[in-house]
C-alpha cells in the first residue's frame, strides 16, 4: 500500500449503527475490531447515529482529542450525508476534504440483509478501501468566482420577453437578442390565444412596450449571437448587430429561441390555398373569413406521431379546437369536423374548451393512422373508426394541424452554447423531471418551445421560472464550486490533443497556447468533476482532486489484500 | 426535500397550519399554529428508537393504509424533518392508559406529553400557496366497486405495492391474498396461545391432549369441570388447526398479480364528479405498467382510456415503448362496470369502441387512475388568504399570469392551481418563486 510520508497520518474511523438499519444486519463489533487493525488507524468508535447531534459531537471530539488528521465515516450514502460530515470536520478545524465516506448501509446491510457474514465481510472490504484512500487525501480549498449581474436572453418571443421583463423588474441588466426585425416571435403570426381568446397582437404590443420602456433591458433586433466564451458568472458573448459586432460581458444566459411550425409539403394536398396549416388559419381568422366557407375539415397529427417525428406536439389539438370555435363564431352555420387520433385536451382549461366546442357543434371523428384520411378536390374521405365506415366530408377548407418543430439553427445554437439537443432537435434540459428549466451546464437556462411545444400559459410560466433560476447566481453575486474537479497535474505530459475538450459535457476544458505549446486548461468554475477527461487522457496528464490515480489505485490494492 | 431541510435561508415549519393572514403585498403578517407533536423538535434526533419500541400499531397513512406504523412515528423513513410525532388518536399514554415507553427509550429526552400548540407570527413580503391535491375517492363510483372488490385498488395504492420500500417490498401481492395471509398470521398467533394453554393442562394431568380428548369423547370425566374446560380448549385448538390448514392450502396457490387492468378517467372527464382532465394519469398508468413488467416479465397490462394523453417531452415515445416492450395493450373505451369474478379476480366490462363491441375480461388486479381532486380544506384556506377559487375549487389564476392569485403578493404553484405533472410543477414553482422575489426583494438599485 502506498504510504504518505509527509506527515504522521492519524485516521479516525466512525462506524454508524444507523439505529438498527446497519447494526441489525452486520456484526458491528467485528467491524470495529477489524478497523482497529488497519494501517494509520489511531481511533475507532461506533455510534448509534453518526449524523445525530451526539454522533457529530463525537466526531468533533475525536478530531480534537485524538489529534486526527483524516476522518472516515462508515455509514449511509454520501448523497445525503457527506455535506454534513464534511462541515463537521471543518467545524473541528480539519480541512473538509480530508474526510472519506464508506457506504455500509446501502451497499452492505440493505442489500445483504439475509447474509450477515457476507455483508460484514463486504463492509470490512469497503472500510479497508476507504481507509487506504483516506491516507492519501489532500486538503482542498473551495473555489469562488464572481458573477456578473447581467443576463443574455436569446430569442424575443413571449418566452424571452417574459424572462427579460421579470429579470429587469428584479433589477438585473438584460441584453435581449432577436434575429428578426421585430420582437414577438410566434405572436406576430397568431390571431387569438386560447382559452381566453386574448388577442395575440395586443399581448405582444403590451409586452414590447414594457421591454422598450425598461431602462435595464437592451434590445438587439436583426441580431445574432455568434460566439460565447467563458463560464457561469463570466461569459463573453459576441453579438452581430446591425451596427457591427458587440462584445458583451454577461453572467447568465437564457435560451428562448422557440420553435417553428412544420410545413406539410406534399401531405394531404397541402397548397396553402384550400389545404392550409393552422398557422395559416390564424391569418385567415385575423383577416376575417370569407362567408362562403361552409364546410371545414381539420386533420390532426399531420407530420407528427409518425416514424419520422414520433413525438406528440402537445398543443395542436388545443389550437384546432380554439380555431374551430373562432370559425363558428364568425360563421355559425359552418360545419366543422376535426379528424383526430387522441384529443390531447389535458388539464382543466383545455378540456373545458373542448366541451364548449362540442356544445357549439364542432364534430369529432376518430381516425386510425393505418387508414389515414384522403383529401380530394372538394371533400375529405375518412374511415370513421368508431362507426366502422368510410365517410366523405365536403370541404371548402382543409386545415392541417402540424407540429412545432425545432428551429432550423438549433444545432448551431447547441454548439455555440455547448448544450445538448434531444433526438427531435429540442434543447435537452438538465433533468427532465427536476431541472426542466436548467441545462447541465451551469449558468445556462431554457424556456418556451425551444424546450418543447408549450401553450401560452406554459410559456409564460417557464419564462418566469427560467428568470428565477437565472437570478439565483446573480443575486448571490458569486458561485462557490466544490474543489473536486479536474486539474492538469502533469503539464509536461499534456500534448494538447484536445480529446478531453471534445468529450467534456460541461464545456469546462479549452486548449490554450502556452510557452510550452498547446496545453489543456481547466475552467475550474465550469468543471463538475465527472472525471471523463481524466479517464480519457492517455497521457495521464489530467486528474481529479480527491479521486487521483494514486488514491484509486490504493483503494484497488486494498481491495485485493486478503485478510 | 433534503435541500429544503439543509438550506440556511429556509425555516421549515412542518406540522403547522396558517390561521390568519393580514396586510398586503410586501408586508404580510401571518399567524401560524405549530401543532404539538408531543416531541421536542430541538431535541429529537430522529433516531427512531421510540417508534421501534412503541407497542401501538396503526394503519400507515404513507403506505395508503396497506401497512402499519407505530403511534409515535415519522411520516416515512426519509421524511424531512426527521422529528417524530405522537399520534394523539392512538397513543396509549395520551389516551390515559399506562405506557410512556417512548419517553423511557428516548436518549435525547425529547418526549413531552404536556406539550402545547404554539402560535407564531411571521412577517413576510410574499406568500406562495403550494398545498397540492387529494386523490379522488373512487368509492363514490358504485359501478367500480372499489372497497367492495379487494383487488380493485387506486393508482396511488398500487404505487406503494410497487415500491421496494413499500408494504410488499415491490411484489405485486394481491390485496385479497394479503388479507388471507393476515388471517393466517392471526390464526397462528391464536394457535400458539392455545398450544401454551394446552401444554399447561397436559403437564397438570400428565397426559397428551389428544389421548385425553379421545377418552373424554368416549364419555369419561363428564362431571369434571376442569377437564371439561380442557376438552373445550382442545376442540377450539382443532378448529383453529383445521382453519389454518385450509387457509394455508389456499395460500399455496397464491402468485403475484400478472394480469393488470388500468382504468383511466376515474372521477375525471366525468360530469358526476370532475369534468376536467387530470392530465398526468395516463402517463402514471403507463409508468406503473412498465415498472410492473420490469419487476415480473410475465405481467400483461391493459390500459382502458378514452384518449391516451401522452403530451410532454418523450411521453408519446414512452407510450409506444410500453406497448412494444412491456406487454401493454391500449383499449379505446370507457369501462362501464367492474364485477367480482372467481378467485377474487375482478372482471372488467367495457366497450371496445374500435371493435364496436361490449366485452368482458378477467384480471388479477384492477388499478383505478383516480382524478386530481382539490385538496380538502381548500375552501377554508382560500378564505384565510382571501384568494378566489375557480368553479372546481382550484386556486384561480389567468393564463397570462399563470401563478398570480387574485390577491397581489400571493402566488400559487403545482396542483393547487390545476392538475399537472412533475416537470410542470417544478417549472411553475420556479415561476412562483420569481413572482414572490419581485415583491419580497424589491431592487434597491
Amino acid at each position: 500500500m502506498p504510504e504518505n510520508n509527509d506527515q504522521d497520518i492519524r485516521i479516525g474511523v466512525f462506524i454508524c449503527h444507523c439505529g438498527s438499519n446497519i447494526a441489525g444486519y452486520l456484526d458491528m463489533e467485528a467491524l470495529s475490531d477489524y478497523a482497529q487493525t488497519l494501517p494509520n488507524v489511531t481511533f475507532v468508535q461506533r455510534n448509534l447515529y453518526s449524523c445525530s447531534e451526539g454522533g457529530i459531537n463525537e466526531i468533533k471530539k475525536g478530531i480534537k482529542e485524538q489529534n486526527l488528521n483524516r476522518v472516515v465515516v462508515a455509514s449511509c450514502t454520501p448523497r445525503t450525508h457527506e455535506p454534513l460530515f464534511r462541515s463537521s470536520c471543518e467545524e473541528a478545524g480539519l480541512n473538509p476534504y480530508l474526510f472519506e465516506m464508506v457506504n455500509i448501509r446501502d451497499q452492505c446491510s440493505w442489500v445483504h440483509m439475509r447474509e450477515q457474514e457476507d455483508g460484514t465481510a463486504k463492509a470490512k472490504d469497503l472500510i479497508r478501501m476507504g481507509i487506504a484512500k483516506a491516507a492519501l487525501l489532500e486538503p482542498q480549498e473551495s473555489i469562488m468566482s464572481e458573477v456578473c449581474a447581467r443576463a443574455l436572453v436569446i430569442g424575443g418571443g413571449i418566452a424571452g420577453m417574459t424572462a427579460s421583463t421579470a429579470l429587469a423588474r428584479r433589477g438585473y441588466e438584460v441584453v435581449l437578442v432577436e434575429k428578426e426585425e421585430n420582437l414577438g416571435g410566434m405572436l406576430n403570426h397568431l390571431n387569438k390565444l386560447g382559452p381566453t381568446m386574448t388577442d395575440a397582437g395586443d399581448l405582444m404590443e403590451e409586452k414590447i412596450q414594457e421591454i422598450v420602456q425598461h431602462a435595464k433591458i437592451t434590445v438587439f433586433t436583426q441580431s445574432r449571437v455568434t460566439a460565447v466564451q467563458g463560464f457561469i458568472g463570466k461569459f463573453e458573448a459576441d453579438i452581430e448587430t446591425q451596427s457591427g459586432v458587440k462584445k458583451i460581458d454577461i453572467g447568465v444566459i437564457l435560451m428562448a429561441t422557440g420553435g417553428r411550425a412544420f410545413v406539410p409539403e406534399g401531405l394531404y394536398g397541402y397548397d396553402g390555398q384550400r389545404v392550409i396549416t393552422q398557422l395559416e388559419m390564424e391569418q385567415l381568422l385575423k383577416n376575417g373569413l370569407n362567408s362562403d366557407i361552409k364546410n371545414v375539415v381539420m386533420i390532426q397529427c399531420v407530420g407528427s406521431r409518425n416514424q419520422e417525428r414520433p413525438y406528440c406536439s402537445r398543443i395542436c389539438c388545443q389550437i384546432a379546437v380554439k380555431n374551430a370555435i373562432l370559425i363558428k363564431d364568425q360563421i355559425p352555420d359552418a360545419t366543422i369536423s376535426i379528424l383526430y387520433r387522441d384529443m390531447q385536451m389535458y388539464g382543466v382549461e383545455n378540456e373545458e374548451m373542448f366541451r364548449d366546442s362540442k356544445a357549439k357543434g364542432v364534430r369529432y371523428i376518430h381516425y386510425d393512422p393505418a387508414r389515414s384520411p384522403q383529401t380530394e378536390s372538394d371533400q375529405v374521405r375518412v374511415y370513421h373508426s368508431l362507426l366502422g365506415r368510410e365517410m366523405a366530408l365536403p370541404a371548402d377548407l382543409v386545415v392541417l394541424s402540424t407540429p412545432i418543430v425545432a428551429p432550423e439553427d438549433a444545432d448551431v445554437t447547441s454548439q455555440l452554447l455547448r448544450v445538448p439537443v434531444d433526438e427531435n432537435g429540442f434543447f435537452l434540459e438538465g433533468h427532465v423531471k427536476l431541472k426542466p428549466l436548467d441545462f447541465a451546464t451551469d449558468g445556462v437556462f431554457l424556456c418556451g418551445s425551444a424546450r418543447f411545444p408549450a401553450n401560452i400559459r406554459e410559456v409564460i410560466a417557464q419564462g418566469l421560472g427560467a428568470a428565477s433560476r437565472a437570478s439565483i447566481p446573480m443575486s448571490k453575486g458569486s458561485v462557490v464550486v466544490e474543489p473536486i474537479i479536474s486539474v492538469l497535474a502533469d503539464e509536461d505530459a499534456c500534448r494538447g490533443c484536445g480529446l478531453c475538450v471534445a468529450l467534456c459535457p460541461y464545456g469546462a476544458l479549452e486548449i490554450r497556447h502556452t510557452e510550452k505549446g498547446r496545453k489543456v486548461h481547466v475552467i475550474d468554475v465550469a468543471c463538475k468533476g465527472c472525471g471523463v477527461c481524466a479517464a480519457t487522457c492517455y497521457q495521464h496528464a489530467l486528474t481529479i482532486n480527491s479521486y487521483t490515480d494514486q488514491q484509486l489505485e490504493a483503494q484497488i490494492d486494498a481491495f485485493l489484500i486478503e485478510d | 426535500m433534503l435541500d429544503v431541510g439543509r438550506h440556511s435561508n429556509i425555516a421549515l415549519l412542518a406540522y403547522s397550519e396558517v390561521e390568519k393572514v393580514d396586510g398586503q403585498a410586501g408586508n404580510f403578517k401571518v399567524t401560524v399554529r405549530r401543532k404539538r407533536r408531543y416531541v421536542d423538535e430541538d431535541k429529537c434526533t430522529g433516531c427512531g428508537a421510540c417508534a421501534e419500541k412503541c407497542p401501538t400499531m396503526v394503519p400507515d397513512a404513507f403506505n395508503e393504509g396497506l401497512g402499519s406504523r407505530s403511534a409515535i412515528y415519522s411520516y416515512f423513513a426519509q421524511g424531512i424533518p426527521s422529528t417524530h410525532t405522537i399520534d394523539p388518536d392512538f397513543c396509549r399514554q395520551l389516551k390515559g392508559k399506562k405506557c410512556g415507553i417512548c419517553e423511557k427509550v428516548c436518549q435525547a429526552d425529547a418526549i413531552n406529553f404536556d406539550q402545547e400548540d404554539k402560535i407564531m407570527e411571521l412577517s413576510v413580503g410574499a406568500i406562495i400557496i403550494a398545498v397540492g391535491y387529494d386523490v379522488f375517492d373512487p368509492s363514490q363510483i358504485p359501478e367500480y366497486r372499489y372497497r367492495e372488490i379487494q383487488n380493485v385498488v387506486t393508482a396511488i395504492e398500487f404505487e406503494r405495492l410497487l415500491s421496494a420500500s413499500g408494504p410488499t417490498e415491490g411484489h405485486l401481492d394481491r390485496p385479497s391474498d394479503r388479507a388471507v395471509e393476515a388471517e393466517i398470521a392471526g390464526f397462528e398467533k391464536n394457535l400458539k396461545k392455545s398450544e401454551r394453554t394446552l401444554e399447561k393442562l397436559e403437564k397438570k394431568y400428565d397426559e397428551a391432549s389428544a389421548q385425553f380428548y379421545d377418552k373424554y369423547q368416549q364419555g369419561q370425566y363428564q362431571d369434571d369441570e376442569d377437564r371439561k374446560k380442557w376438552a373445550d380448549r382442545y376442540a377450539a385448538y382443532l378448529t383453529i388447526t383445521k382453519s389454518l390448514d385450509d387457509l394455508k392450502n389456499k395460500a399455496e396457490s397464491f402468485t403475484v398479480a400478472k394480469r393488470l387492468a388500468f382504468i383511466q378517467c376515474v372521477g375525471s372527464r366525468d360530469f358526476r364528479f370532475y369534468p376536467f382532465c387530470s392530465g398526468y394519469c395516463c402517463m402514471h398508468s403507463i409508468k406503473e405498467a412498465i415498472i410492473a413488467h420490469e419487476h415480473e416479465p410475465e405481467t400483461t397490462s391493459t390500459i382502458f382510456g378514452m384518449d391516451i394523453r401522452a403530451v410532454s417531452k418523450g411521453f408519446e415515445e414512452y407510450k409506444i415503448r410500453g406497448g412494444n416492450h412491456s406487454n401493454i395493450t391500449y383499449v379505446r373505451g370507457r369501462v362501464s362496470e367492474i364485477m367480482g369474478g372467481p378467485g377474487n379476480n375482478p372482471v372488467v366490462i367495457y366497450e371496445d369502441t374500435q371493435k364496436r363491441q361490449v366485452e368482458s375480461q378477467e384480471f388479477d388486479m384492477v388499478i383505478l387512475a383516480t382524478a386530481c381532486a382539490p385538496t380538502k380544506g381548500i375552501v377554508e384556506l382560500a378564505k384565510i388568504f382571501g384568494v378566489e377559487l375557480d368553479e372546481y375549487n382550484f386556486i384561480r389564476t389567468s393564463p397570462l399570469s399563470p401563478v398570480d392569485t387574485t390577491i397581489p403578493g400571493i402566488f400559487v404553484c403545482g396542483c393547487a392551481e390545476s392538475p399537472m405533472d412533475v416537470p410542470e410543477s417544478v417549472a411553475q414553482a420556479s415561476s412562483a418563486a420569481e413572482r414572490a422575489a419581485e415583491i419580497a426583494f424589491q431592487p434597491n438599485l
